[in-house]
């Protein structure tokens, strides 16, 4: 049957429809780079190209720079016009792209695993949902591909000079990163179509090894694409005064922020990839029709809240690296960032994060239900439920507020004498690790209503935790209020170091005594799909708290650049150069998500129309 | 109790679209409410040399330092660098001209304050160096190259700026040569400098209401400011904003805040002083001579 797929004529063929859809993009974006790299030398870059010779001949430049390859001066003219914001296109057309992106790359690396959990205990399950879990990615690669080739055009378009640059710094690092596409495209339609082809024994590892293939290309394609957006924020290996290259590739790839954001990007895209396919079961959870199907989404959205919140819980210490290499990088564009003009956004980061976490939370009490042996800790969840939002609370409350004179002057001034210092960092760092603690205390408690321990150290194990639980929570309020209020702030950077360490080793230690503590455990009965509704509905709060959270996030990362194409390098002059309003940039965001969210609803549907099946009405005549 | 099977794919998903489209306009919301502050890009401009006076050359610098040189972004009063707008500049210098620690080859203020923007490490003030660099490296950026870029004209606005904001004497010189190109005043990446544009709003802004009798409306606290054009010159209003318990009014007690000065943008300064001198008597000479020898130490006003 499989084979079939030979008889096709090859344009009816999915995989050569897409992949061709690509080449076609490729080949354009290609000529169009090309077009901009020989055309005649535009006013912009000849000038600049003028100016450093002339510097050059003056004898100022002290080393030989290749000046072909210098970043142009340009001027409001250079800039295309189409009557509409430039920057506004091309950021709901990257947005989108990166969206599709993030979740078309995170898929197979979470699917690569359940198919081995799979293999590994025999069971038919994980398998057959590894396998819905790429049938939902395989249409979001072929809106990927195509967005990416929109995206191109987009900016090749109207932002020609700066792409020519582009170019002509990654030179034919961009050609590999085409190749690499038609790689991914091969191993992704070969893993995804040879899934029952390649189902046992030896058969088996060849099928993992194919998804083993498509993650590593998938990635590499994840961490050059991350190069170029780095090197604008923080170039390398070019010479800062004129642009020119003076580095080999390697040396241009390898800024002071790639691996930061390589490894933020990373786990941010499992917990994206996890909360999209979470929605997905919960949308067919909720259009079930039969007990079975029920029982069979339940478990497939509780596997995708696992995953999502899991990648997510590491997500927070990643952002802290990405943060500190930015302030390394450059202490003023670190604080434009958490201090700056950007600063308010980070508020509207703490609602969404907060958004994520207590959906998670509710999604895992609501769980709870599935089995009776939950009721062993019913009576903590109300004090976790507390706990979070006096956190959440004290995550958005802002540092300083804006008031009139007699506002300030009934207020004392423009900082409220009690809340006013939970407006900072100290404050905010104590409040996310609890909120972190206390997610990770569900998520254990969820693990373990199914389970009674029978060894005979299980008392000792449950004091362990218990203790580890009460230094932890008091550590990392020491460490915030000690050393957030009471010492200068050199100490205070150094205290959040502190308190992620604490977070972290709940977390791990929790998992360890869980992995001893429930050594061959009396399991309880867990009956899948017996859960609320409405519980369904925090599996898609999670997802459109995530999209919207990687626009905001990402907006914040290009925005830290200012008025700048390639920081400090290529300055941008175009109408679009200012840093918009918290509001302008808000409502740009929700444009994308919603068209996101729309078409991720759309494949939903188009995913459970496949499984319908009209019934033939001779027979039903008959 | 839940309905087990309840809705067809197509009910689920409306039902689930109008929740999303709910939840994503709450975090629009939120974002729509929190301060509305867009950054701008520097953008060139040519300065007229011939009607640069002192005044106006040093609330540039001040506008350079809040504005395009990004300078507030790290000297605040949150402790990431010295808080150059809580400090005497000039003392300062001084001091660290003689100290052991200091690498550079200025001989006078003004020199020193230049060759700390240009190379920020010849000083590190103790505490504010590059972690593990033991206070020999600064994490500052070199004021004349990228990002920040300020032209040797816009250095020395700056320089006059710091000198004038404490009452020292400005000792830059005017620049002379041919028309540079400077930044807008507006410019702006770090938190927003958010100066009032009218005499009524720096009234608003500094709560000059809440204690004294001016813009129709009263107030016992302080002397009333509806007449204030009839009992002080402009330099005498002026000197009282900043300096209120140099000439304490008869019958009141010295309680107005001491920190205008520091507060006020000079263009608020400005506002607010020329509105409450407007339709003052013709400025005698002694007012005259009051405001040439102002004119290179305005910015102590600052």
């Amino acid at each position: 049957m499989k084979r079939d797929i030979l008889l096709k004529p090859i344009s009816q063929v999915p995989i050569f429809k897409v992949t061709g859809l690509f080449i076609i993009a490729c080949l354009m974006v290609a000529l169009l780079s090309l077009a901009t790299d020989f055309s005649p030398i535009t006013t912009a870059h000849a000038e600049t190209v003028a100016a450093a010779d002339a510097a050059h001949d003056s004898g100022h430049q002290e080393a030989v720079l290749d000046l072909s390859t210098a970043a142009p001066k340009l001027k409001r003219e250079d800039y295309p016009s189409v009557g509409v914001s430039s920057r506004g296109l091309v950021w709901i057309v990257a947005q989108l792209h990166l969206f599709f992106a993030a979740f078309v790359l995170a898929v197979p690396l979470f699917v690569l695993v359940i198919e081995w959990v799979g293999m590994k205990t025999k069971d038919a399950r994980y398998d057959d949902m590894a396998h819905e879990f790429m049938k939902i990615s395989m249409t979001a690669y072929s809106i990927t591909a195509l967005l990416g080739g929109l995206l191109a055009f987009s900016l090749f378009l109207l932002y020609p000079q700066v792409m020519g640059y582009m170019m002509r710094v990654f030179d034919s690092q961009v050609l590999v990163y085409a190749l690499l596409f038609f790689f991914e495209s091969a191993f992704l339609y070969i893993y995804y179509y040879s899934w029952y082809a390649l189902r046992y024994g030896n058969a088996k590892w060849l099928h993992l090894t194919i998804g083993l293939g498509l993650n590593v290309v998938g990635s590499t394609l994840l961490v050059i694409a991350n190069a170029w957006a780095t090197f604008m924020m923080a170039p390398s290996g070019v010479d800062i005064a004129t642009g020119a290259v003076t580095g080999n590739i390697w040396e241009i790839i390898k800024g002071p922020l790639w691996n930061p954001v390589n490894l933020h990007r990373f786990i941010a895209n499992i917990a994206f990839g996890g909360a999209i396919v979470g929605a997905y079961a919960a949308f067919k959870f909720l259009s079930a029709r039969t007990q079975e199907m029920r029982a069979h989404y339940d478990w497939m959205g509780y596997t995708a809240n696992f995953i999502a919140i899991l990648a997510f819980l590491p997500l927070p210490f990643a952002g802290y690296w990405l943060m500190a290499e930015i302030y390394a990088y450059s202490q003023q564009m670190g604080i434009t960032a958490m201090g700056g003009i950007l600063a308010w956004l980070f508020i509207v980061q703490a609602v969404l994060i907060g958004t994520i976490l207590l959906a998670g939370n509710y999604y895992l009490w609501s769980g709870m239900s599935r089995t009776e042996g939950s009721k062993r800790y019913a009576w903590l969840i109300k004090y976790i439920a507390m706990v979070l939002v006096a956190c959440f609370l004290v995550w958005v409350t802002p540092h300083t507020l804006i008031l009139s004179a007699n506002e300030i002057k009934q207020l004392g001034g423009s900082h409220h004498h009690l809340l006013g210092p939970l407006g900072i960092m100290p404050a905010k760092n104590i409040a996310v690790n609890l909120m972190l603690i206390f997610t990770f205390l569900s998520f254990q408690l969820y693990r373990r209503a199914d389970k009674v321990a029978t060894v005979s150290y299980a008392p000792a194990l449950n004091a362990l935790m218990v203790a580890i639980y009460v230094v932890a929570i008091a550590n990392v309020i020491f460490a915030g209020v000690y050393y957030g209020y009471f010492t200068n702030t050199v100490y205070k950077v150094g205290s959040s170091v502190m308190q992620v360490v604490s977070t972290l080793i709940v977390i791990i230690a929790g998992v360890t005594i869980d992995a001893f503590l429930f050594k061959d455990a009396k399991k309880l009965p867990s009956i899948w799909g017996q859960v609320t509704n409405r519980s369904q509905y925090a599996l898609f709060a999670l997802p459109i708290a995530f999209t919207w959270l990687m626009a905001l996030m990402g907006y914040v990362r290009s925005s830290v650049r200012t008025h700048w194409h390639v920081y400090t390098v290529m300055k941008d002059n175009s109408p679009d150069n200012y840093v918009p309003a918290i509001g302008y940039a808000g409502n740009m965001m929700t444009i994308a998500t919603i068209i996101f969210l729309i078409m991720v609803l759309f494949i939903f549907w188009i995913a459970s129309l496949a499984d319908t099946k009209q019934a033939n009405p001779e027979e039903a005549q008959s | 109790m839940t309905r087990p099977y309840p809705q067809q794919a197509g009910g689920v998903l409306l039902t689930v679209l109008a929740f999303c489209l709910g939840l994503t306009l709450v975090f629009t919301l939120i974002a729509n409410l929190l301060p509305q502050v867009e950054g701008e890009a520097p953008v060139e401009k040519e300065v007229d040399l011939g009607a640069l006076t002192m005044d106006s050359f040093v609330a540039l610098g001040e506008t350079l330092f809040k504005g395009k040189g990004t300078c507030t972004l790290c000297h605040n009063n949150m402790g990431r660098a010295p808080d150059i707008l809580a400090s005497n500049m000039v003392q300062d210098g001084e001091n660290r001209l003689k100290d052991e620690r200091y690498k550079g080859k200025a001989s006078d203020v003004e020199a020193y304050l230049r060759e700390s923007m240009l190379d920020p490490s010849i000083y590190v003030v103790k505490g504010f160096g590059k972690k593990g660099s033991n206070d020999s490296v600064s994490p500052m950026p070199v004021v004349d190259k990228a990002p920040i870029l300020l032209s040797q004209l816009e250095m020395d606005a700056v320089i006059a700026f710091m000198q004038a904001k404490d009452g020292n004497d400005v000792t830059v010189e005017l620049p002379k040569e041919a028309p540079a190109e400077v930044a807008k005043t507006e410019t702006s990446t770090a938190a927003p400098v958010e100066s009032a544009s009218t005499p009524e709003a720096v009234a608003a802004k500094y709560g000059c209401q809440a204690c004294h009798s001016m813009m129709a409306t009263e107030s016992p606290v302080g002397p009333s400011l509806v007449d204030a054009k009839s009992r002080l010159n402009k330099e005498a209003i002026r000197q009282s904003i900043i300096d209120p318990a140099a000439v304490i009014a008869e019958g009141f007690v010295d309680m107005m805040p001491k920190d205008f000065g520091d507060k006020m943008t000079i263009r608020e300064l400005d506002l607010i002083v020329d509105y409450l001198s407007a339709d003052a008597a013709a400025p005698t000479p002694q007012d005259a001579v009051a405001t040439t020898s102002t004119t290179s130490t305005t910015g102590e006003n600052q």
